[in-house]
């Protein structure tokens, strides 16, 4: 019995899981506005910082691209803004009959003589859509773009990692980044100031 | 342990601590944190009381005194529907009283959630993070309440789809020239749209959550709803992008949202409803009292679960300040509806103002005039807006007051129209009462879960307004730019 159990514990230390990144812990924006500008510097592509609030400025000392997220939005509202403006003509101005899933007919209501095509009448309806349908996207693509909601990542086996939610401060550079060499990364990551530097695994 | 020093304000301090935050001197920033001096610190503020094993004594009270309103309401709702709205006190002439007072009563309390939320927002107006949190819970909650109410009140619940442009064989569909019909789409997409943003801003929270829950159901829990959160700053840029586009499209929509309540009133032809002021008038009137209701729960939030540090007097002179303002321009309106009433010349428009004031509910009409006019004016003096007590029971004569505008602009309408013979007077029944008041009882049902389940405050947008995080910051010993307190000069310490 217990020498099975000792075998089990060999064979896992003997076949070391595959390294996802290497974590280094910063105590505070400054340290990790500077750390990461070095690390943009040194030219590595697959690595994050990761902080418990938007730090300012961190964006352009990791070299982050501006999101075109406000393109896409502007997109969704103008496609909001006619969604409206065709459903309400469809269903109020014209007696059409489409075929959308079944067949659908409108029916020019005549309301107290107002002519059927009221543009101005429809304008609250056009605007609560653009809105709508500008706000849906914008959270959408938010997440969509950042590849959440994601249930699972290996930085969460890290108990220290926990405290990036917290008080504390981290770069994770990525193992399959082309630079990446896991005794040369570990020493530039220490000599970046950081109090300390973890090897996380993938699980 | 050495305390924050006071800074040179030269003037007198107020309570829990030896920082009076609420003026400026030039050239120095009043912090928006006291007492605390850390990020960690803030964490665990904020997530005290949703890890406390037992819950104060008074948030059980409220929680079973909301309860039972809300078994209440669910037994006067299910007695409305299977008997007809005729259990209201609802008569030939007034047909729209207690429901769509409460319905344009709640939504008005919804607006100031998105004002702090969005506007100040985009005004970079940093006081903002310590309330924005149950603020727009606040919204949210008040948006549910007021939904109920246009819901029972078409009689027919189940045909309550009717509401939405549905395909359907009889080719029938919503009248979109109607303004009860943006009233649909203008609440829905408000409600869509603030719970959105409301979600949004709690995503990296809920990961702090995650991060410090202890038992497996929180972190299950709090880990599905933080959505895998892990604070990357390629994230973060995203996410801020995202955050200003909600409050730039929040900012119109809700302007837009009272403007369209108050066309259900405005585009009809009735004296006392028929007029342009409302839309702006409104939208004063739903800030006004949005923010008289904020300080009403953030008053005694603050105090049961020790968050004075973060939800400081100044957030709270800020807001009073805020219901003064209104509270002015809601004068304004009510004074500026009597002028055109009279300069219009038409004899049906001056009776319904003159019925308004001295007609069977002139009575009403006076209770809102005494508590939304007169009551604000108080806030001019800085002890009062200072005043913890003081603040609170003005902010519910407000509360009061604003009900009551509704209340006015509705019914005395209504019951005094064109012709005497058909006038009426609306008395409440008993069914109309208890659905006012189990719509209180929900609205505090889902505070007090918020409160308990739920960050109460935005952890990481108030440790971002923190002097600490900002990358140039060099510690407590050196007053640097923007960040700099007035406590920079001194060393740090902790307020024990």
């Amino acid at each position: 019995m217990t020498t099975l159990t000792t075998t089990q514990t060999e064979t896992k230390t003997i076949a070391p899981a595959r390294l996802n990144c290497l974590l280094a812990e910063f105590e505070n924006p400054a340290q990790i506005m500077a750390a990461a500008e070095k690390v943009r510097d040194a030219g590595y592509r697959y690595w994050d910082c990761h902080t418990p609030f938007p730090v300012h400025g961190l964006d352009g000392a990791m070299g982050i691209q501006r999101t075109i997220l406000p393109v896409l939005v502007f997109c969704a509202g103008a496609a909001g803004c006619t969604t409206g403006l065709v459903l309400q003509l469809f269903t109020n101005s014209f007696d059409f009959t489409v075929w959308a899933m079944v067949w659908v007919t409108g029916y020019p209501f005549l309301i107290s003589g107002k002519p059927a095509l009221s543009i101005p009448a429809f304008i609250p309806v056009m605007f609560e859509l653009t809105i709508l349908f500008s706000a849906l996207s914008c959270v959408g693509l938010m997440l969509l773009m950042n590849h959440l909601p994601r249930l699972h990542n290996p930085l969460f086996t890290c108990e220290r990692f926990r405290r990036a939610s917290d008080d504390r401060f981290f770069i994770s550079i990525e193992a399959r980044d082309p630079r990446f060499y896991r005794s040369k990364t570990e020493a530039f990551l220490k000599s970046l100031g950081a109090s300390a530097v973890e090897a996380v695994v993938e699980d | 342990m050495s305390t924050i020093p006071a800074p040179d304000h030269g003037r007198p301090m107020h309570g829990f601590t030896e920082i009076d935050n609420t003026g400026e001197t030039p050239g120095k920033r009043s912090p928006l944190v006291l007492g605390v001096k850390d990020f960690g610190e803030v964490t665990a503020t904020v997530c005290r009381p949703n890890e406390l094993r037992k819950v104060p004594m008074a948030w059980n009270i409220m929680f079973a005194l909301s309860m039972l309103l809300v078994l209440n309401l669910g037994f006067v709702v299910h007695y409305l529907i299977f008997t007809g709205v005729g259990v209201w006190g609802l008569n030939n002439p007034v047909m729209w009283a207690f429901d769509i007072t409460n319905f344009v009563f709640w939504v008005g309390i919804g607006h100031a959630g998105t004002l702090i939320s969005a506007i100040l927002f985009l005004f970079r107006q940093k006081w903002r993070t310590g309330i924005n949190r149950f603020a727009e819970a606040m919204t949210i909650f008040a948006v549910i309440c007021a939904g109920i109410f246009p819901g029972i009140h078409i009689g027919r619940v189940w045909l309550a789809y009717w509401l939405f442009p549905i395909p359907n064989q009889m080719a029938m569909w919503p009248q979109f020239r109607s303004p009860l019909l943006w009233d649909v789409f203008a609440v829905s997409t408000y409600f869509t749209v603030s719970l959105l943003f409301w979600y949004v801003g709690l995503v990296p929270d809920l990961a702090t959550m995650r991060d410090r829950a202890k038992g497996k159901v929180q972190q299950i829990a709090y880990g599905l709803f933080s959505l895998g959160w892990r604070g990357s700053n390629r994230h973060w840029h995203r996410y801020e992008r995202a955050y200003l586009l909600l409050a730039a499209l929040s900012t119109p929509l809700v302007l837009s949202v009272h403007s369209v309540v108050s066309f259900d009133f405005a585009t009809s032809q009735l004296p006392g409803w028929h007029t342009t002021i409302f839309p702006p008038y409104f939208v004063a009137g739903a800030i006004f009292s949005g923010f008289a209701m904020v300080v009403t729960l953030a008053v005694p939030a603050r105090e049961l679960f020790g968050l004075k540090n973060l939800i400081t007097l100044r957030h709270l002179d800020n807001m009073n300040k805020v219901i003064l303002v209104t509270g002015c321009m809601v004068g304004y309106a009510y004074g500026m509806e009597f002028f055109i009433a009279w300069y219009s010349g038409a004899l049906f428009e001056k009776f319904a103002f003159m019925n308004r004031a001295f007609g069977q509910y002139a009575w009403a009409y006076w209770i809102m005039v005494s508590c939304n006019v007169i009551t604000p004016q108080l806030f001019w003096f800085r002890k009062i807006r200072t005043s913890i007590p003081l603040m609170f029971v003005l902010s519910l004569f407000v509360n009061v007051g604003m009900w009551f505008e509704r209340f006015v602009i509705i019914v005395t309408s209504l019951a005094n129209d064109f012709l005497p013979t058909s006038w009426d007077k609306f008395e409440p029944t008993w069914v109309d009462i208890g659905t006012m008041l189990g719509a209180f009882g929900l609205f505090g049902v889902l505070f007090l879960l918020f409160c308990r389940f739920l960050p109460m405050i935005a952890i990481a947008e108030v440790k971002a307004v923190m002097p600490q995080a900002d990358p140039h910051w060099e510690g407590w010993g050196h007053s640097h730019g923007a960040g700099a307190s007035p406590a920079a000069a001194h060393e740090p310490g902790d307020t024990k």
